[in-house]
């Protein structure tokens, strides 16, 4: 049965159930009343009908505006309920953990904070808001996990973002959604949700040489950072202590928050954000630094701010 | 075509002028809709076997069809044939190309020339596009999204997209034609509100035409420089943005799906309150619900990317007015049925034909109203719901407007009647046919299967088997018309000039009209839909 096929895996998925349901109740009451009214006119009013017609509607205003008036209300609140739902579903709770996403044609590699790897599956603990940092490296892709309706594009060249909390341990269906190429069909996978205890073991027994950001520590020497970025440099450079997670004044007067996009876009792009009172000096590395290095390097200079936990 | 004899009787437009030549050059907007329908009708089963060999190939998990490369092409073929070289000129350039001046007292278009062009740049599209999508096609669906269309597709892109871009240029030719004729050539005492809702409805599809159409020419040209010189307007890895090709993709398919629709809520605005003797319900609402569904349609390109990564308030912002533009269409909806009430209804084919555009039109709007609320989408959008939608919408909305189009007039431009019997079992066919192919799509589309998959996990098997199973019938629904309407040329019953006792100037010319369509210019001195004499009887009900 569709249930059966279909669990209610996170705890968006009641919600976004509740609307659909909504939605079919309105939907259907419209379609009942369309069909019925067709079928009731059409054996009503068929021309061999001896029915008296009485006097035909002259005055077709008030029905107008009464119909229009409904319609407009109702639709009014289809919005309003879908609108509040997908603003929730945009912004996720500040103790979310994170993981990487990096999708390509045709794989998904997930790259867990602990340094743990894994390709067309994703192993995440039960009852933990889980925030999925995404990105591609060739077409543009697309992380569908039915269970937990939702999903999301993921574009090359940018970070987007996905939360959800995974309620109901089990195996799920992941789809890529976006079409990608030949074998779009083939970029499948499998959402693992475990239990606390499961996850921690699965997460030792998949442990490997480091961390991301421990990984991320020598790619910051190799790939040059430390030369201005570490406070010894000759380079007059921002500090990165504590800089994850707070705001940054920026030269043309703004100011925005240093979260995982900012600090791609600093590293890739470092020309269009320049940080108030510094000079635009910073190469671009964008095509020096593969999207595996830059999840490395942005966990490590998350871990220089210790007090905030993602 | 020079007239050697004086007859008695004015020739038609069919007999005047026999040689291929007199086709192939012919100014006569008559000839060249018929011109035009035979070519949009081997496009039509073109993009139907395509799509009967997608529903052969996922009646099994792994893909029947076995190469996922074969039928990624097949699904792009069926996409650009159905929507580029059917859907959108369809009916405008048959139905309306036909009617239009009929409809208004004209002897003609406006740019009869002109219009002779827009078929053959139209052929020289379809030619283009066929010869690509033969020699080995494409594998990007008909969406073309970059960077996959740009950097990374193999095949034949740019001819694709070129085949596209010269047929837009028959569209907008077409559009021109319309708008100019529309204001300058109607009939003494044919005021604006004198104009059946037909023409007002063209009259808005030709506007989006001349006004949605060069902004996919811009795009495809940038596709195709991208592509060809690299020149990073839509590639990341140079500055390029994904996204901008999307939002220029959209800007105008989505005003193309009111290009689709607007011209069938016309044409059932002509047949319902023929065949419910009685006049259209609120005019005047009707009139506008089309302007105002055309000038909406143009601000709602962002409820296709709700999940693309364009801003959150962006998405909110065209949630709403994608309910906005659903209002005038419940609007025309009531209306119809408003037309019906009290009437005395006939129930010929072009009728079974209107209702069922009625009923499937509506069904599809209203599973839009699930994709146009935003938590619903990020669930529903790029599965088997929203092929079920839009083919409701497109398929079943727009093909049996346009089936119900081609009886009503077919009369008219035959001059031959078809048959009534086996024509209404065809519709209910149709009808039947067609709910069984999508329904089933519906619930996929739930469940969570993606669109473009051409293998799937097992669970999905007992839906697809039942949707492919409907495309049987649906296949044969579609094929009875061509035998029978065929049939009909040679052995049909002559036509009258108004078998269907309706109202409009076109029934008052012969069936087939002169080449000049009328021997005087006729005046105008009452709205459109006087059925106010509720005992006329059909002429063969």
């Amino acid at each position: 049965m569709i249930w059966k096929l279909l669990p209610d895996a996170s705890s968006s998925a009641w919600e976004t159930d509740g609307l659909l349901a909504g939605l079919t109740l309105v939907t259907g009451a419209v379609l009942l009343l369309v069909f019925w009214l067709m079928l009731v006119y059409a054996i009503r009013y068929r021309d061999d009908s001896p029915i008296d017609r009485g006097k035909i509607a002259e005055k077709t205003f008030r029905f107008e505006i009464s119909w229009t008036i409904a319609t407009l209300v109702i639709f009014f609140g289809l919005f309003v309920w879908g609108a509040d739902l997908y603003a929730r579903l945009s912004i996720p709770p500040k103790d979310a953990d994170q993981i990487f996403v990096v999708a390509k044609q045709w794989m998904w590699k997930v790259e867990h904070p602990g340094g743990q790897k894994e390709i067309n599956a994703l192993h995440v603990p039960v009852n933990t808001p889980i925030e999925l940092v995404m990105t591609s490296e060739d077409v543009i892709h697309d992380f569908f996990v039915p269970a937990f309706r939702i999903k999301r594009d993921v574009l090359p060249g940018q970070y987007e973002t996905m939360w959800f909390t995974a309620e109901l341990p089990g195996t799920y269906h992941l789809f890529c959604a976006q079409f990608c190429g030949t074998d779009h069909a083939a970029m499948i996978g499998q959402v693992v949700v475990q239990t606390q205890s499961d996850f921690a073991n699965w997460l030792a027994q998949n442990g490997t040489s480091g961390t991301l950001a421990q990984q991320g520590a020598p790619l910051f020497i190799r790939y040059g950072c430390s030369g201005c970025h570490s406070g010894n440099g000759t380079v007059r450079a921002p500090s990165l202590a504590g800089l994850y997670g707070s705001p940054v004044p920026l030269s043309d007067g703004s100011v925005t928050t240093a979260d995982d996009r900012y600090l791609r876009d600093a590293i890739l792009q470092p020309k269009r954000q320049v940080v108030a009172g510094f000079d635009p000096v910073m190469p671009s590395f964008a095509g020096v630094i593969p999207e595996e290095d830059l999840i490395r390097l942005i966990a490590f200079i998350q871990s220089l701010s210790p007090e905030r936990p993602r | 075509m020079s007239q050697t004899v004086t007859a008695t009787r004015a020739l038609s437009y069919l007999e005047d002028g026999k040689t291929l030549r007199s086709w192939l050059l012919t100014t006569d907007h008559k000839r060249i809709a018929i011109l035009y329908a035979l070519s949009i009708t081997v496009f039509f089963f073109i993009g139907g076997s395509a799509a009967a060999l997608i529903r052969y190939n996922l009646i099994t998990p792994e893909g029947a069809l076995r190469s996922a490369e074969t039928y990624n092409r097949l699904f792009t073929m069926h996409g650009v044939i159905m929507v580029w070289f059917f859907l959108v000129p369809a009916a405008p350039v048959t139905i309306g190309n036909f009617v239009i001046p009929l409809m208004i007292g004209a002897r003609d278009l406006a740019f009869p020339k002109i219009n002779l062009m827009s078929w053959y740049l139209f052929m020289a599209g379809g030619a283009c596009a066929l010869y690509a999508l033969f020699a080995g096609g494409v594998d990007t669906g008909w969406t073309f999204y970059a960077p996959l269309s740009s950097n990374y597709a193999q095949g034949h892109v740019v001819a694709v997209v070129a085949g596209i871009f010269i047929s837009g240029f028959s569209t907008i030719a077409t559009g021109l034609n319309f708008v100019v004729t529309i204001h300058r050539l109607r009939a003494p005492g044919l005021t604006w509100y004198r104009l059946p809702v037909f023409i007002w409805s063209f009259y808005a599809t030709s506007v989006i035409f001349l006004l949605a159409t060069p902004v996919l020419a811009i795009t495809l040209v940038l596709l195709s420089f991208e592509r060809i010189f690299h020149v990073g307007v839509f590639d990341p890895r140079i500055g390029g943005d994904p996204l901008l090709f999307q939002h220029m993709f959209w800007f105008y398919s989505h005003p193309a799906v009111y290009i689709m629709v607007l011209p069938g809520m016309g044409i059932v605005s002509q047949i319902i309150p023929c065949f419910s003797r009685k006049e259209l319900f609120g005019y005047k609402f009707v009139v506008w619900c089309s302007i105002a569904i055309a000038v909406i349609g143009f601000f709602v390109w962002g409820h296709h990317m709700f999940v693309s990564g364009q801003s959150p308030y962006a998405s909110i912002v065209f949630s709403l007015l994608s309910y906005f533009v659903a209002v005038p269409s419940a609007i025309k909806v009531f209306n119809w049925l408003g037309t019906m009430h009290k009437g005395r209804i006939h129930f010929n084919a072009p009728m079974i034909y209107a209702l069922g555009f009625v009923g499937l039109f509506t069904s599809g709007g209203l599973t839009g109203l699930f994709l146009a609320a935003l938590a619903a989408d990020v669930h529903l959008h790029d599965t088997y719901f929203v092929i079920a939608h839009f083919h409701f919408i497109m398929v079943g909305g727009m093909v049996s407007a346009y089936f119900a189009a081609l009886h009503f007039w077919w009369p008219k431009i035959t001059g031959r009647m078809y048959p009534e019997t086996i024509a209404r079992g065809a519709a209910l066919l149709m009808f039947l046919g067609f709910n069984f192919t999508f329904l089933p799509q519906y619930i996929l589309g739930y469940l969570g299967m993606p669109r473009r998959y051409h293998s799937y996990p097992p669970e999905f098997q007992v839906l697809n088997v039942l949707s492919s199973a409907g495309a049987s019938i649906l296949a044969a629904a579609y094929a009875l018309p061509l035998f029978y309407l065929t049939w009909s040329l040679f052995r049909g019953e002559r036509a009258p000039r108004n078998p269907w006792r309706a109202t409009g100037l076109e029934w008052t010319t012969d069936s087939p009209p002169i080449t000049k369509n009328f021997l005087v210019t006729p005046t105008v001195t009452s709205g459109p839909y006087d059925y106010n004499d509720p005992h006329t009887k059909l002429a063969d009900v």
